[in-house]
């Protein structure tokens, strides 16, 4: 009967693994490794699967980065991602440092948190093509406004410099809020001790925010950034239907190049796999840092303390021989 | 000294009003795209043509519905199939990442950390990156334009995995697991009747996010669901882009507040949540 007490429970945590685990090695790993593969064959051509390994087994990779089209979209997804993210970064913590000051005391934070998140759950789809309306020619609402106030209508879809600004200007308009809410609520973990301790100090509201508030939340800050830029990377709806990634391909990006590759036209499943592998490599180097700013400090030290207890153990057995243990 | 006080006190009021007059700023930024949207969505495509920008709403939403129903455009299968697909990828999403979650956080195994490990480094790969080896998987069992094959897949998502461990860790004590035990009950029977309810609040957010998730995606549906009567609300906004809708102003607005619509209903429900959702996952760090 004294049995009981050693009855292992330890199959219940992989039997309780085993759907995860199938799903992701039927509909994650296994695409990711066909993927792999058909980069390096001829797979081409509408509702094609067969395929041969060409002779030169690069000779994808080398279509992709030798191709103009997706140095642009590279270029395109990286400086629309840049030039979102560092005013909404800005204006999150702007926003972090007024509405989490302890000397002022600001009503409907709520109310405004809850406004400025709204657009962050509308569907990508549907923003992209409400502003392609907003900006539409001849008259579409800012051409409007713009006549009334005396100007002239602007062709704005057709510029390329506008047509970018247009795609950072709704990225930041549906995500800062969302980075403002996560650094409000990092703030709010800071443990208020440390701001007492500086006021008593005579710490004015300047010196907090950078000396204690940014330090402090420099982990989650790190968080957004690498999470802002995998999504960044795959910045597709948007551009799609906004403009087609146009004019003159000034708002293609990545995701969307491959899109069009494997998709529409001549169906290069086998260039589109190759460029996915190369953004699948970058993502996956993003990942790794990612990985490291979440991987549990408290466990990994606790691990750690375990090996050296054993080690020590083991010393001492060796030291004084294993009888009596 | 008293001089001093005041001044600083000034200086707070003059910071304060700029705070408000900010914030206000940025609500009317945030709202007033959704308020034109409306708007013109009742109003004649002349009436646009001639002012894009009104205060009021008009009258033509009726005449604007119809033209829409006349068209590829079909509200009802749109918003049936992303209600198929979302309420069942979220089920699934829900259900299977808790027990995964309760896998790692309530068990003791070899493997546990390493799986750990690996679900945090596997998090961030998105779908479209394996995208074309997905497709071709698909297609050779025939499966393109079934629903299923865009639910199933969320028995496996990563970060929902990760969320439920962390708030595991945090508020789940073993010993109710224990007492469950000595009771006589079965592990499968405790997880179903005691974990589940236990982690309903982080269940709610996590679902809501799902949902969402899952109702906005475009590109997976865009490429494996190419039968109109298949196709989700976003991908029928595509639609919207094509020539037959090229002079139907107000059409558009219509179809477009009719997408928003269910989402903005269900935040002002679930605001509270959500933005505390948003809060929560990022505590970790």
């Amino acid at each position: 009967m004294g049995k009981r007490k050693t009855i292992s429970y330890a199959r219940y945590g992989y039997i309780f693994s085993i759907p995860f685990v199938i799903t992701f090695l039927i509909f994650s790993l296994y695409p990711i490794f066909y993927t792999l593969v058909v980069g390096f064959t001829d797979l081409q051509g509408i509702a094609k699967t067969d395929f041969h390994f060409l002779k030169n087994p690069f000779q994808n990779f080398q279509f992709v980065l030798t191709s103009d089209t997706f140095k642009t979209s590279l270029a395109n997804t990286a400086g629309m991602w840049i030039c979102n993210f560092i005013p909404q970064l800005g204006m999150a913590l702007l926003l972090t440092a007024w509405y989490t000051d302890r000397r002022m005391r600001i009503r409907g934070k709520g109310a405004f948190k809850v406004i400025v998140y709204l657009p962050n759950i509308i569907t990508a789809a549907t923003i992209a093509i409400l502003f392609k309306s907003l900006f539409g020619y001849p008259m579409g609402p800012v051409n409007d406004f713009l006549n009334r106030i005396g100007k002239d209508s602007v062709y704005f879809l057709n510029n390329k410099m506008s047509t970018r600004a247009i795609v950072v200007f709704i990225q930041f308009w549906m995500w800062y809020g969302y980075t403002m809410v996560t650094l409000i609520s990092a703030v709010i973990g800071i443990d208020p001790g440390i701001f007492e301790a500086a006021e008593l100090d005579g710490a004015n509201r300047w010196q907090q925010f950078w000396r204690i508030t940014i330090p402090c939340i420099r982990p989650i800050m790190l968080f957004v950034l690498v999470t802002s830029m995998i999504g960044g990377l795959n910045m597709f709806d948007i551009p799609m239907l906004l403009n087609a990634g146009g004019p003159d391909s000034a708002t293609m990006t990545v995701s969307l190049w491959i899109y069009n590759l494997a998709f529409t036209g001549k169906h290069q499943y086998n260039r589109a796999a190759a460029a996915s592998m190369l953004v699948f490599t970058i993502i996956l180097i993003l990942s790794l840092i990612l990985f490291y700013i979440l991987r549990d400090k408290d466990e990994a030290k606790a691990l750690k303390a375990r090996k050296r207890e054993a080690k020590e153990r083991k010393m001492q057995e060796k030291l004084y021989g294993k009888a009596g243990f | 000294m008293a001089k001093s006080t005041l001044s600083l006190k000034q200086n707070n009021r003059v910071l304060q009003v700029i705070v408000y007059i900010v914030s206000i700023f940025l609500c009317f930024l945030s709202l007033i795209p959704f308020y034109i949207m409306f708007i013109n969505a009742t109003r004649s495509t002349e009436d646009i043509q001639a002012h894009a920008i009104a205060l009021l709403p008009s009258i033509y939403a009726q005449r604007n519905w119809n033209v829409l129903t006349t068209k590829d455009f079909s509200v009802p299968v749109g918003f049936k199939n992303s209600l198929i697909i979302s309420v069942g990828s979220t089920v699934l999403a829900i259900y299977f990442s808790t027990l995964t979650a309760y896998a790692i956080s309530a068990y003791e195994w070899k493997l546990k950390r390493p799986f750990f490990k690996f679900i945090v480094g596997i998090m961030m790969i998105p779908g479209q990156i394996t995208m074309v080896g997905f497709y071709q998987m698909i297609y050779k069992i025939h499966m393109v334009n079934q629903l299923w094959v865009l639910i199933v897949p969320s028995i496996a998502v990563p970060m929902t995995v990760f969320f439920m461990k962390q708030y595991m860790d945090a508020s789940l004590s073993l010993e109710i697991v224990e007492s469950a035990r000595i009771d006589g009950a079965r592990e499968f029977y405790t997880f179903n009747k005691i974990i589940l309810p236990i982690m309903k609040p982080a269940i709610a957010t996590q679902a809501i996010f799902s949902f969402v998730a899952s109702w906005n995606n475009l590109f997976i549906p865009l490429v494996l669901l190419t039968d109109k009567t298949n196709y989700t609300l976003p991908i029928m906004t595509k639609l919207l882009n094509g020539d037959i809708y090229r002079v139907e102003h107000g059409t558009i607005y219509l179809a477009l507040s009719l997408t928003a619509i269910p989402l903005i209903v269900i935040y002002l429900v679930l605001s509270k949540y959500i933005v505390e959702g948003v809060a929560m996952g990022s505590v970790k760090g």
